[in-house]
């Protein structure tokens, strides 16, 4: 039944129609069942735009409830233009608690980080995914890059990674920094800086990945082991500042670089507002 | 110190109170009625329907209102409307052979049965800014002709095919028509799934893949089979009836293209079609849809297919420009912390170089 009014008219709970969110749920199902595959969804128009962040909107839609306490990170910051646009589509559409505390969201809606704070049992860490296709900046054609992952034929990723290293001496890539999930497939970990790709790693929380505009959903549940790619002699490694927070003084998180004024002094300061917060 | 920013709501708040007032303009003018709109500027209307994929003047209207006349955004506004509505089914197939014909011009034959029927169009205006309408005054009437009670008009494509010299249409398939707005794209597509992405698809996107082919990047030889423009009754199955039943009239402009094909191992030569479909009058935009329809085609017909036009993948991915504005403006998103990542390591890397340089010219001057 339609039960939320938006501007005069009725509209369902949580904005989709209830056939809609159960093809989406199913799409969320299977995605779990075979952690980072990329499972094709009927994507539907959203009222907010393509490339906005629709693909993880219409996962948050079809899993959220009334008792449900939504945080919604764009940057991982609370406050940032989209995330409020979108916690405000919540709030309005889903009748739902919002939060900006890590630790007491059910659901957290996140463009570009994963938050400092570790997730919990029970979390679910919603992505919103511009390009879902790992390989894509390497193979252009879906035709294509659906038969390398059904046959595990990933020697062009690998190649990828050494001629960055062959041509800048290390591997040169610093966000959406592919992963391997569960041993099987390669996934893109949408574009969060590679600093939080060890965070993906046996999470306690799930963690569902939603593509509006390719209209691909795929998944990462609890405890299953995210390897960020890497060789023997050039291992993984994450970025690191010799800076610290200049509002909480923090050494271990991800730092943000402001200009503060015309000669271009820089400041450095949390980019997980909450955890920054919390700490002052 | 710096602070971080607070009070991102009231701002949002603030720009979308100004955004409406921008809308609305100087109140000393009237304010725009949708009727106007759809009166007025209805080609404007006829477009937003099309890529809008949604039959309806008055929401139309509406869009183009709120979206102060960027029919890109009206666009998506009735199609964000448009993907809550209910679906009860799908029609039975129009067939446009029951077309009333306001316009319908041939370009193979000098006459055709039926008619050549110039109708409204800009095709013959001299393009001379006319200032007459800038000021107020109504015109007359123009003159039509009672329209001819025909049962049919004859598509030219069937005389044609008549003679074998043109392939048949496809044949209607029992299958259940797929929907696009229901179901993700899955490539290779079939014709039908291709033909609804180009109805949807971008104008100036589609017009210039068209025009490409006729300047040498897959180009079919096309000509201008026929070109209608009118009213097509709607009909419809309701289950508890089991028949048809006509429920209503749409306007639509159809092109049937005619292109070369020399033939193949097992098809004699014959011409073949390129077919484009628009809501509303809208010539262009069914003009180029056929253009791209038959260049879609090589692989079918056994051509080469070496340009854009020809590549259904590069041609259906990038075709919706309401996909195409949102991640485009994207990029108006904050990106600070992907940039922070690039920034830490082309540092890294800078220093790096410098201190390659440095030692390099150690070592020279050592020498």
């Amino acid at each position: 039944m339609p039960d939320t009014d938006i501007q005069g008219s009725a509209y369902n709970y949580a904005y989709l129609d209830e056939q809609t969110k159960r093809m989406i749920r199913r799409a969320i199902l299977k995605a779990v069942a075979v952690p980072g595959y990329q499972v094709p969804f009927g994507g539907r128009e959203m009222p907010l735009p393509y490339g906005w962040g629709t693909g993880g909107i219409q996962v948050t839609a079809a899993i959220i409830g009334r008792d449900d306490t939504l945080k919604v990170i764009d940057q991982g910051a609370d406050d940032t233009t989209n995330a409020v646009s979108i916690r405000r589509f919540f709030a309005r559409v889903a009748d739902v608690a919002t939060t900006t505390r890590t630790e007491e969201a059910t659901i957290i809606q996140t463009r570009h980080r994963v938050p400092e704070t570790p997730l919990r049992d029970g979390q679910i860490l919603v992505f919103q995914v511009p390009i879902p296709e790992p390989l894509r900046m390497l193979e252009p054609r879906e035709t294509e890059t659906r038969t390398l992952h059904a046959l595990s034929e990933y020697g062009v990723m690998q190649v990828s990674l050494y001629e960055s290293i062959a041509r800048h001496g290390r591997i040169a890539k610093t966000y959406n920094y592919p992963v391997m999930v569960n041993g099987r497939y390669i996934m893109s970990p949408s574009p969060i800086p590679k600093f939080d790709n060890p965070k993906l790693d046996r999470s306690p929380a799930l963690q569902l990945y939603g593509a509006g505009r390719e209209k691909r959903i795929y998944a990462v549940p609890p405890h299953t082991p995210v390897k960020s790619l890497d060789f023997d002699d050039h291992p993984f490694e994450i970025e690191t500042w010799t800076e610290s927070c200049a509002l909480c003084g923090s050494k271990e998180s991800f730092l943000d670089e402001m200009i503060v004024d015309d000669a271009g002094k820089r400041l450095f300061v949390c980019s997980d507002t909450d955890y920054c917060e919390s700490r002052r | 110190m710096y602070v971080a920013v607070k009070g991102g709501e009231t701002a949002i708040a603030h720009s979308l109170e100004l955004l409406a007032d921008k809308r609305r303009g100087d109140r000393e003018v009237a304010e725009l009625s949708l009727e106007q709109i759809d009166q007025q500027l209805g080609l404007a209307v006829d477009r937003v329907m099309t890529e809008g994929s949604c039959y309806d003047r008055g929401l139309a209207s509406l869009a183009i209102k709120q979206a102060r006349g960027d029919l890109i955004e009206a666009i998506f506004l009735l199609r964000a409307y448009r993907t809550t509505l209910p679906r009860f089914g799908a029609s039975e197939p129009l067939d446009t052979t029951h077309m009333v014909a306001e316009r319908r011009i041939s370009s193979t034959f000098k006459d055709v049965p039926g008619g050549q029927v110039l109708g409204p169009t800009y095709d013959y205006t001299h393009r001379l800014l006319d200032f007459a309408l800038a000021a107020s005054g109504e015109r007359p009437s123009a003159a039509t002709a009672p329209a001819e009670p025909t049962d049919r008009l004859p598509r030219v494509g069937d005389i044609l095919q008549r003679d074998g010299l043109l392939e048949p249409p496809p044949a209607r398939t029992a299958a259940e028509a797929q929907d696009l707005t229901r179901q993700p794209l899955v490539l290779p597509a079939d014709r039908p799934l291709r033909l609804q992405n180009l109805a949807r698809g971008d104008e100036g996107f589609l017009l210039a893949l068209g025009y490409s082919t006729q300047r040498g990047y897959g180009n079919n030889h096309p000509f201008v089979g026929e070109i209608r423009y009118g009213h097509v009754p709607v009909s419809f199955v309701p289950e508890e009836l089991g028949f048809a039943i006509e429920i209503g009239e749409i306007e639509v402009t159809e092109c049937d293209m005619v292109n070369q094909f020399a033939g193949s191992h097992d098809v004699p030569p014959q011409f073949t079609r390129g077919y484009g479909l628009a809501f509303g009058h809208a010539e262009r935009k069914a003009m180029a849809m056929a253009l791209v329809d038959r260049a879609l085609r090589a692989g079918e017909l056994g051509e080469a297919a070496n340009s854009p036009a020809q590549d259904e993948e590069f041609v259906l991915a990038h075709s919706d420009n309401v996909e195409g504005s949102g991640f485009v403006q994207h990029l108006k998103l904050p990106h600070y912390v992907d940039f922070q990542s690039e920034l830490v390591v082309v540092r890294a890397l800078r220093a790096e170089a410098e201190k390659r340089r440095e030692q390099t010219v150690l070592s020279q001057a050592a020498e």
